[in-house]
């Protein structure tokens, strides 16, 4: 009994500790949001908030679940390797809504951002000066760009 | 109060009986929130391990790329999550051997025609974050807003980002930027929007000539397996050791 007379020092010490605990844990758990550290030092919801964004293009598949004649088309020419977007630009919207109207891409301006010949391209690519090929012509009075090498349509 | 060894135990034992299934309560309602916070769908992250490879014989420097990337991810005017570069190397012998490099506007509006000297060697490497899997631009931020994400794709917490420019510095590809009008940082994000539903990056997507491949190193069945054991490749500034997982074909030694 008497080894705890003089205990009330203690006593105030160790409520002061625990107040102290308790102030840093009620901090840290105003501070932390919420997923901190599910799978590292960041927030884990953020990965979902990433993938939540919206898409521009639709991707390859998505055209070639309509535009099957042109899918054939174009994997029977050099341009089988060029997805759809490539050229057409960004079609989420029209493939998710088929009333939105994509608008066809300008040529010459398109065909020749790839073929204009000079500044660096690979040798083997093919590759035209346009000045002294087409002379102003439409590439697509003499080519098809689904099918270049075919001749006009 | 008074101070005995009864009253301790009394109380402490109180303290336990009350204390204890409040914890375990606490703690059960957090491991809850956790689960509902994992994503429902069949995307598991431990399954994929995303690379890139850019084959430098192949790009054409039309800039799709940068275009795609702009229109995908909503860059803004003069920043470039992705850029093409225009190397031209004068023979070696030359005292002017430094290579020139240029990239207007990035690329975006593709390259206009220059006349490459005979005795130049010249072509386009793509850019873009390298996702590396040791990276040092995640090492830095203060207070984890970017990170390497469980399936490998360095990403950033626009909520969590204080804008304190650390990672741009830190980054020793250039990849990161401010972005002006949420003052956070930006860069690549692989397009984890869209590879976390099957499909490829807007790039990719883009690119005409198929010199830009997405990979998934841990998908067994990828082309990417084949393609490693069957042509050198490189790695921008590997004696930095960061993990990089842009893997570069017929890349000159001139590229920095």
């Amino acid at each position: 009994m008497g080894s705890f007379k003089d205990a009330a020092h203690l006593v105030r010490l160790v409520i002061l500790i625990a107040a102290g605990v308790l102030a840093f844990l009620g901090f840290r758990f105003l501070a932390v949001p919420a997923g901190f550290g599910q799978y590292g030092f960041y927030r884990g919801p953020a990965l979902d908030d990433i993938r939540q964004r919206p898409i521009s293009f639709a991707g390859r598949a998505a055209c070639e679940t309509c535009h099957t004649d042109q899918h054939d088309k174009l994997a029977a020419g050099p341009h089988k390797g060029v997805h759809c977007e490539a050229c057409h630009g960004p079609q989420a919207q029209h493939a998710s809504d088929i009333s939105i109207k994509p608008v066809l891409p300008k040529t010459p301006e398109l065909c020749l951002q790839c073929h204009e010949a000079g500044g660096a391209k690979p040798k083997k690519f093919p590759q035209v000066v346009s000045a002294e090929h087409n002379s102003g012509i439409d590439c697509k009075t003499c080519h098809q760009p689904h099918s270049p090498k075919e001749g006009p349509a | 109060m008074k101070m005995t060894r009864r009253y301790w135990l009394v109380q402490s034992s109180r303290f336990l009986l009350i204390g204890t299934p409040a914890t375990v309560a606490f703690l059960e309602a957090q491991g809850d929130a956790k689960k509902e916070a994992a994503a429902p769908d069949s995307y598991r992250m431990a399954d994929h391990w995303w690379a890139m490879i850019v084959d430098v014989e192949k790009c054409i420097g039309c800039g799709n790329c940068v275009r795609a990337c702009a229109a995908e991810n909503h860059v803004p005017d003069g920043y470039y999550r992705t850029w093409i570069e225009r190397y031209v190397i004068n023979d070696w012998r030359n005292e002017t051997g430094e290579p020139q490099v240029d990239s207007p506007d990035g690329g975006i509006h593709g390259f206009p025609p220059k006349a490459i000297p005979v005795s130049a060697k010249a072509f386009f490497v793509p850019k873009m974050c390298n996702h590396c899997a040791d990276s040092p631009c995640t090492q830095v931020c203060p207070v984890g807003a970017t990170f390497v994400s469980p399936d490998g794709v360095v990403l950033i917490d626009p909520k969590y980002c204080l804008g304190c420019r650390y990672c741009v510095q830190a980054c020793p590809y250039g990849c990161r930027f401010i972005n002006p009008t949420t003052n956070t940082a930006e860069k690549c994000t692989l397009c984890y929007h869209r590879i976390t539903q099957g499909l490829t990056t807007a790039c990719c997507e883009a690119c005409p000539t198929a010199a830009r491949q997405l990979a998934d190193l841990k998908d067994p069945k990828d082309p990417i397996h084949e393609f490693l054991r069957n042509n050198p490749v490189q790695v921008l500034k590997p004696h930095l050791a960061t993990g990089a997982k842009l893997f570069y074909h017929g890349l000159d030694g001139a590229v920095r």
